[in-house]
Order: C-alpha cells, then structure tokens, then sequence
C-alpha cells in the first residue's frame, strides 16, 4: 500500500520523447504546423517538463523555433496562435 | 572543406515582379560565380509575416540550399546587408541529419512529419 506522499511511479502515463520515439533526427524551422504544436498559445517554448522531450531534442528544439521567429514564420509573442 | 548551407531571405513585397527575380538571380549568380553548387532552389512567393518588420506585413519568401566552401558566408551575408530589397536573412549550415531531411522534403516523402503516436500536449 503506497504511502500517503509517496510518488507512485506510474509507468502507463510516463513521458516520453517523441523524437527519439518516431525516429525524427531533423527539426526543420521552415514549417511551422509541426513547430506550433511545441509552443504553448503565446508564443512561448513549452518546458521539457511539460512535453517529456529529451534535452538534445529540446535544444534542437528551441533552435529551430528561435529561427522560425528570426524569418517571421512564428511570433516572437502571438497572441493568438492560429 | 565543402559544407551544405540553407539561406532563407525576405524581400520586401513592393517589388515589381522582374526585380523580384532579379535579385534571386543576382543572388544565384554570385554562389554559382563564387564556386558554390547549388542545390535546391525554392520561391515560396507573398507570405504573411508573423510581426512587422520595417512596417510591412509581407514579404517574398526565397529559399536556396547549397554545397559550399566555408569562406562563401561571409561573402553572401555581406552581400544580404547591402542589398535594401532584402529586409531578413537567414544562412544555416546543414548537419547529415539536415541534408537528410531536405533530401526527403524534395522527394515529397514526408507526409507532414507528424509523429506517429501524435497526441496533443497537456499545456
């Protein structure tokens, strides 16, 4: 019987990186409807802690993002993300 | 050493359409005269931007990717600076992985990259 505060290690529900789980190596920052579904609704990264994603992809990740912002593909700060 | 690099550049949309090709070409010629070989040539042509740079909201999308010696990026993003039509420019050297994806891209085989066990992210 677990204690009152101990965290149940719930295996079903873990997070994973779904880089290294599909087997994408590139994040390209052209497209942007892959890159929107990595950023939260005002423009901003989601944490790792959030998406689960590892910390070689997260940095690929960001990136990527970062130059999308830089050719106007994304918002620096959208408002609302289409 | 011969490196693959990726340039994005913005023009600002009040071009006549010839000077719109213009300035690719002149771009084009300048790697091809500076000994570049180039790969992939894209135009994604008039799209929004996601904020206004220099108070326009659109601009002409231009996409080359090419095989180059590493002194060339100096030489082409000074080139981007001076040129006035260009209003953003981006030069990115392409890792295996990168030449990789950008070879598929062209063959048209990624779908859309989505990734296979897609569910949406618990913001």
């Amino acid at each position: 019987m677990a204690l009152h505060n101990e965290k149940v290690h719930d295996v079903n529900n873990e997070k994973y990186c779904r880089f290294e789980r599909s087997g994408i190596k590139h994040i390209d920052y052209k497209n942007p409807d892959f890159l929107l579904k990595l950023i939260n609704d005002n423009g901003k990264i989601m944490p790792r802690r959030i998406t689960g994603t590892s910390l070689k992809y997260q940095r690929k990740v960001a990136q990527a993002i970062k130059r999308a912002r830089h050719i106007a593909i994304l918002p620096y700060t959208g408002d609302s993300m289409r | 050493m011969v490196r693959n690099y990726e340039t994005v550049f913005i023009m600002t949309p009040v071009l006549s359409e010839e000077q719109k090709k213009s300035t690719v070409k002149k771009y084009t010629d300048f790697l091809k005269k500076s000994g570049a070989k180039i790969i992939n040539e894209e135009d994604w042509g008039l799209k929004q931007l996601a904020y206004p740079i220099e108070k326009k909201n659109s601009g002409f999308y231009q996409l080359v990717e090419f095989e180059a010696e590493g002194t060339i990026v100096d030489k082409i993003e000074t080139e981007f600076r001076r040129d006035e039509t260009v209003i953003r420019f981006l030069v990115v050297k392409l890792d295996k992985h990168g030449v990789a994806y950008n070879a598929k891209r062209r063959k048209g085989e990624l779908a859309s990259q989505n990734v296979k066990n897609e569910e949406p992210v618990k913001a």
